[in-house]
């Protein structure tokens, strides 16, 4: 932070600048303002809401309260109402906004009264104000009331000058939220005229009102405090103006507050205090809450969540710290994050306590405090009532009553271990104390400090009142026995004050290596898992481990939130839960059991968030259905993130093995596309060639030339007609259309009708080194021709036309090879397989060809449940084998029956 | 016999009519041709010609219903156009009663030898007793079989395997027909019958079984006893 010159704080203008797009963005907010009921803000809003649809505005009414005004009423009619949700609490029917219908109205203004009204139980949202905020966010405008009563800060204040506490609050964020603030001003003697005239309230609740919240006194200070806030927005929006318009005014001070929270109601009040001073200074502030090894009570940890949704409500960030040293701590943070002011409440022992602890919070903070100023803020009186566990003082590891009655056990036996030396060894009785002070050390080791302090003071005394001179008696008589003594407690004391220490920093580092183990464990877990069931069903497990609790993990797909996967300990969810869920995920934000919205779910749901977008959703469910402390908390959100980021990895994954089979695909339909228009353009140049040039009258002449020239059209008709088939084939094969025709075949009738079709082999030495009894094979006949054909037609198109080509067959028990070989110059052996490949051509050889042959003989052969492989012949040349299974035999043939 | 002979070509393609008229009238053919089923059936009973070409992929009508109609009232020869992979649309034709088939694409010399052979088994002919092709002779009256004019032994089936195939010389029979004539109807779909037993009399009577001249597989469909030419 830096800015004590006139220069626009970037930082603070891009987020003025963010402020003021995403407000273009939204719905508007416009609170009408006012200092108590009565003052006419639901009056001021309908007329408001009339004039507005009189210039042809689309304004609706979404909830307006009347409280039986006869005038108010009067103004309703002749506006749109969207009927109110009616939802029933125990018999009653109450009425509530119906947010959705709002919404699929979409109109361009809507009026809700009474922005701090809290909803009914089985409501989406606890409180109004975050219904308004969804309209708002959904780019509806909204027009609301609200009391200058209602807002968070100035409930204390509103509070001691009525003395009347404010049930419902709502943030003070609000205000910045709100685009408009329209004040309904009147003033106190104006209000209590009002009153009398039953136009407020109805005339039996007069009197008590004139002489209690609306008395002169009252009201004025209500006035100022509605007024003071209106100024205070007015000045926030002009600073933010002159700081998008970059005019030079004065900018914010580059303070930065912090204040100490936990469970005491005293917390609040300085919460407050300290958002007061903050927003005054234009300052960013934070509330900052040390965990120790201190297990708060129940109570406390409710009452430290309301102090910490408190303050985060209030706009300030909270920090976390674990330190059983809580001044230390809070130093420490505030150095870190660059405090200038931390605010502090007054202390509340005696100053006899405060030696004792070796002084107060407060003093040991002004002493570690360096260049940062502490405020001291005083307490109330009311929060003396609750009970005050000294949380955030020197923390202790509260010894539980059994440990002092072990204290009690040992002590005992120091007494008679004591009188056992004493008669037997006949010891001096000082040299006892230092037994006994090793037995008091020893119980501060294994047992805990306030036991050791136990038994130090009862083995004192006992040593005063067995062993010091006068004997059996409590006094002391020779100085060094008094000497003695006090040192001894003194000793025990401090050693027992040490070895507690020792054991909370110890259980301490425990704590945290369980902690760090727990998270490489989950990191290490799901960095090698295989498949996205594996990563979520580690993430489940390990979760549900360490916070004891049952969980369950929503993916997305393009349609949305999807059901969660069926792993094994997943927590099942209910149609009902599926929409929290959903809900979630569409709005980014947590929901479910302990938290402000659809609080009435069965878990807690939170949004699998990366940088970039919502992976997911989790729910879970703790067995002890409580909520978590804030430790395990901030512990779960680590969890969160780092599985929100494998979930993400896996799906770049899924994503990037698409995008390589993708082009994969492209590559091949690039190379079809290449081979084949060579393929086909070379016969059809051929015959265009060819027939036109006997078209021409000079090449016709010529007999030979002419003869010549329409064998080379035949054979580009044959070449085509090659291409063709095998591209048809090709494409059977793929699409798996392939039907086979299952019958008993002879191999050496297949082969021979094979040879016929090949115009390229008629011309060459073809050996048939077939066995004469071959058994009949069970294939379809057509494509095992189709196979030797194109065997065939590799081998004479890629061997020298002189070299012979020999075909083979032998039996080896159940299976038959089949071997085409040549005497060409055979294949690299690594890419002995990738001839098969489609479109695969070895480099180097002539053209011609598509490259589809070797593969589609593979395919047939597959198809037929056989292997076709390549080998090279040792003496040069290739060897193409085909090795079908002859699983059964064919029914024996009969003689056919004469007449 | 060919010359003068009236031949009905009917495909819906321009340029293949095309050519099969110019070869076929070079060849002292009269051709007349169709482009449709339906004017096929009606040039067939109003031309009475002596052979029927017809494509098997006609506009109006399935090639088979043509055939099966034609065949209700005439056996005039049809020689069926069809293309490679459709071996069960040849039986089903042949065994309808189409004579024989030419795979597109085809030479007309193909074609043209089909033709002479549907005709000439479609005439009632003074049949020889003696059977010659090439190395092998068959004396049909006293049922011996020469080869390079050696007797040889064949089994009383093998004999009359080759006798149904000299029978329909030059013309393509289905497997089913094959099995009916010369094992019994209900043998029609033991195919490795045949297998078995061409096989048997490749060995005996082909000069190299494995590359036959005589007999010669119709792949899919079934066998043919080749033509003298």
């Amino acid at each position: 932070m830096d800015t004590n010159d006139n220069r626009p704080d970037p930082d603070a203008l891009l987020m003025a600048i963010q402020k003021q797009t995403a407000t273009q963005e939204r719905g508007n907010l416009k609170i009408f303002l006012g200092m108590s009921a009565g003052v006419g803000k639901t009056y001021t809003m309908l007329g408001s809401a009339h004039q507005f649809k009189a210039e042809g505005g689309d304004v609706v009414v979404g909830y307006i309260e009347t409280h039986k005004r006869p005038e108010t009423d009067a103004l309703l009619v002749g506006l749109e109402i969207i009927p109110p949700l009616q939802i029933d609490y125990r018999g009653a029917m109450l009425r509530e906004v119906d947010i959705d219908a709002i919404l699929a109205r979409k109109p361009h203004v809507v009026l809700i009264d009474e922005l701090a009204h809290t909803n009914a139980q089985g409501s989406r949202h606890t409180k109004r104000y975050q219904d308004v905020l969804d309209l708002i966010e959904a780019g509806v405008d909204v027009w609301t009331t609200v009391n200058v009563q209602h807002f968070e800060s100035r409930a204390d204040a509103v509070r001691q000058i009525t003395g009347i506490t404010i049930q419902e609050t709502i943030p003070d964020s609000l205000l910045d939220f709100a685009n408009e603030i329209e004040l309904i001003d009147l003033s106190p003697q104006d209000l209590r005229k009002r009153l009398s005239e039953g136009k407020v309230y109805t005339s039996e609740r007069i009197d008590a009102a004139m002489n209690n919240f609306f008395r002169v006194g009252n009201l004025t200070a209500l006035r100022e405090m509605a007024l003071r806030l209106t100024a205070e927005h007015v000045d926030h929006k002009l600073q933010d103006y002159m700081q998008i318009k970059r005019i030079a005014g004065p900018w914010k001070s580059g303070e930065r507050l912090m204040v100490a929270v936990g469970s005491s109601p005293f917390s609040e009040r300085l919460i407050r205090w300290t958002r007061r001073v903050a927003y005054n200074l234009e300052a960013e502030w934070l509330a900052v809450y040390i965990e120790t090894t201190n297990p708060p009570t129940p109570e406390d940890k409710k009452r430290l969540a309301r102090n910490i949704t408190l303050a985060r409500s209030l706009g300030a960030e909270i920090v976390m710290g674990r330190d059983d040293n809580i001044p230390q701590a809070i130093i420490k943070i505030a150095q870190q994050r660059n405090v200038s002011q931390i605010v502090i409440g007054k202390p509340q022992h005696t100053p006899l306590q405060s030696i004792l602890r070796g002084g107060s919070l407060v003093d040991k903070i002004i002493r570690m405090s360096g260049e940062i100023d502490i405020l001291v803020v005083t307490g109330d009186e009311g929060a003396s009532e609750t009970s005050h566990r000294p949380i955030l003082l020197n923390p202790e590891f509260r010894s539980k009553r059994h440990h002092y009655l072990w204290a009690v056990v040992a002590f005992i036996f120091i007494m008679a271990l004591d009188f056992v030396i004493y008669n037997l060894f006949l010891l001096d009785y000082q040299a006892l104390a230092l037994i006994d002070l090793f037995g008091v050390l020893l119980v501060a080791t294994y047992i805990g400090r306030g036991p050791a302090v136990l038994v130090a003071t009862l083995s004192a005394l006992w040593w005063n009142f067995f062993f010091t001179t006068p004997r059996f008696t409590l006094q002391i008589e020779q100085t060094q026995d008094l000497i003695l003594f006090i040192l001894y407690f003194a000793i025990a004391i401090f050693t027992g004050n040490l070895t507690a220490r020792l054991r909370q920093q110890e259980k301490r580092a425990q704590y945290n290596e369980e902690r760090t183990k727990a998270l490489y464990r989950l990191a290490h877990e799901t960095a090698t898992a295989i498949d996205m069931n594996d990563v979520l069903q580690t993430a489940i497990d390990q979760i549900s481990r360490v916070f004891d609790a049952d969980i369950a993990i929503l993916l997305t797909d393009e349609d949305g939130l999807r059901q969660p996967v069926n792993l094994t300990n997943t927590m099942p969810i209910s149609e009902k839960e599926f929409g929290v869920a959903h809900w979630v995920y569409t709005h980014k934000k947590p929901a479910g059991r302990f938290t402000d919205t659809l609080s009435l779910a069965s878990a807690q749901y939170m949004p699998l968030l990366t940088p970039t977008r919502v992976v997911g959703v989790i729910g879970i469910r703790t067995h002890r259905d409580e909520r978590l402390s804030f430790d395990q908390e901030s512990l779960l959100e680590t969890f969160i993130s780092q599985i929100a980021l494998v979930i993400e990895r896996e799906l770049l994954d899924e994503s990037a093995e698409q995008s390589a089979m993708l082009r994969e695909s492209e590559r091949l339909y690039t190379t079809l596309l290449n081979s084949i228009s060579h393929e086909l353009r070379t016969p059809i140049a051929t015959i265009k060639g060819a027939s036109s040039s006997l078209l021409n009258h000079a090449t016709n002449d010529n007999i030979q030339n002419r003869t010549q020239l329409i064998h080379d059209i035949e054979d580009s008709a044959d070449r085509l007609n090659r291409l063709v088939e095998n591209l048809l084939d090709m494409s059977r094969l793929e699409s798996g259309r392939l039907s086979l025709k299952w019958d008993w075949c002879d191999l050496t009738d297949i082969i021979g009708v094979a040879l016929k079709q090949l115009s390229e082999c008629q011309s060459r030495d073809i050996q048939l080194d077939l066995p004469i009894q071959l058994p009949l094979i069970y294939m379809d006949f057509g494509l095992m021709v189709q196979i030797f054909v194109n065997l065939l037609d590799n081998a004479c198109r890629y061997t020298p036309p002189d070299k012979p080509i020999r075909i083979t067959a032998s039996q080896y028990q159940k299976q038959l090879h089949v071997s085409v070989i040549d005497k060409g110059t055979g294949i690299p052996p690594e890419l002995l397989d990738r001839v098969f490949d489609k479109f695969y051509r070895l480099p180097n050889t002539v053209t011609g060809g598509t490259g589809l042959g070797l593969s589609i003989s593979r395919g047939l052969a597959e198809a037929h449940k056989a292997t076709l492989k390549a080998e090279n012949m040792p003496e040069g040349g290739a060897k193409f084998t085909l090795i079908l299974s002859l699983l059964q035999s064919p029914p024996p043939v009969q003689e056919a029956k004469y007449d | 016999m060919t010359s003068g002979a009236h031949l009905l070509v009917v495909d819906d393609e321009l340029q293949i009519r095309r050519f099969l008229r110019i070869s076929l009238e070079a060849h002292g053919y009269r051709v007349d041709e169709v482009e449709t089923g339906a004017e096929a059936i009606r040039k067939v009973a109003q031309l009475r010609p002596d052979l029927v070409i017809l494509d098997m992929e006609l506009p109006d009508m399935d090639g088979l219903t043509v055939l099966k109609s034609l065949r209700e009232w005439t056996s005039t020869p049809v020689i069926i156009l069809s293309v490679r992979d459709s071996d069960q649309d040849k039986i089903l034709a042949l065994d309808a009663g189409a004579d024989d088939y030419v795979t597109k694409p085809f030479s007309v010399d193909e074609l043209m030898a089909r033709i002479r052979v549907a005709q000439r088994h479609s005439i009632p002919q003074e049949t020889s007793p003696i059977f010659t092709h090439g190395r092998l002779s068959v004396d049909l009256v006293a049922r011996t079989v020469k080869v390079d004019g050696e007797i040889i032994k064949l089994t009383p089936t093998e004999y009359a395997l080759l006798r149904y195939m000299i029978q329909y010389a030059g013309k393509v029979i289905t497997h089913r027909q094959i099995l009916r004539e010369v094992w019994g109807i209900e043998y029609m779909n033991e195919t490795h019958y045949l297998r078995v037993y061409f096989a048997q009399l490749r060995q005996k009577i082909e000069e190299n079984p494995a590359m036959p001249q005589i007999l010669l597989t119709e792949s899919g469909v079934g066998y043919r006893l080749s033509q003298i030419t």
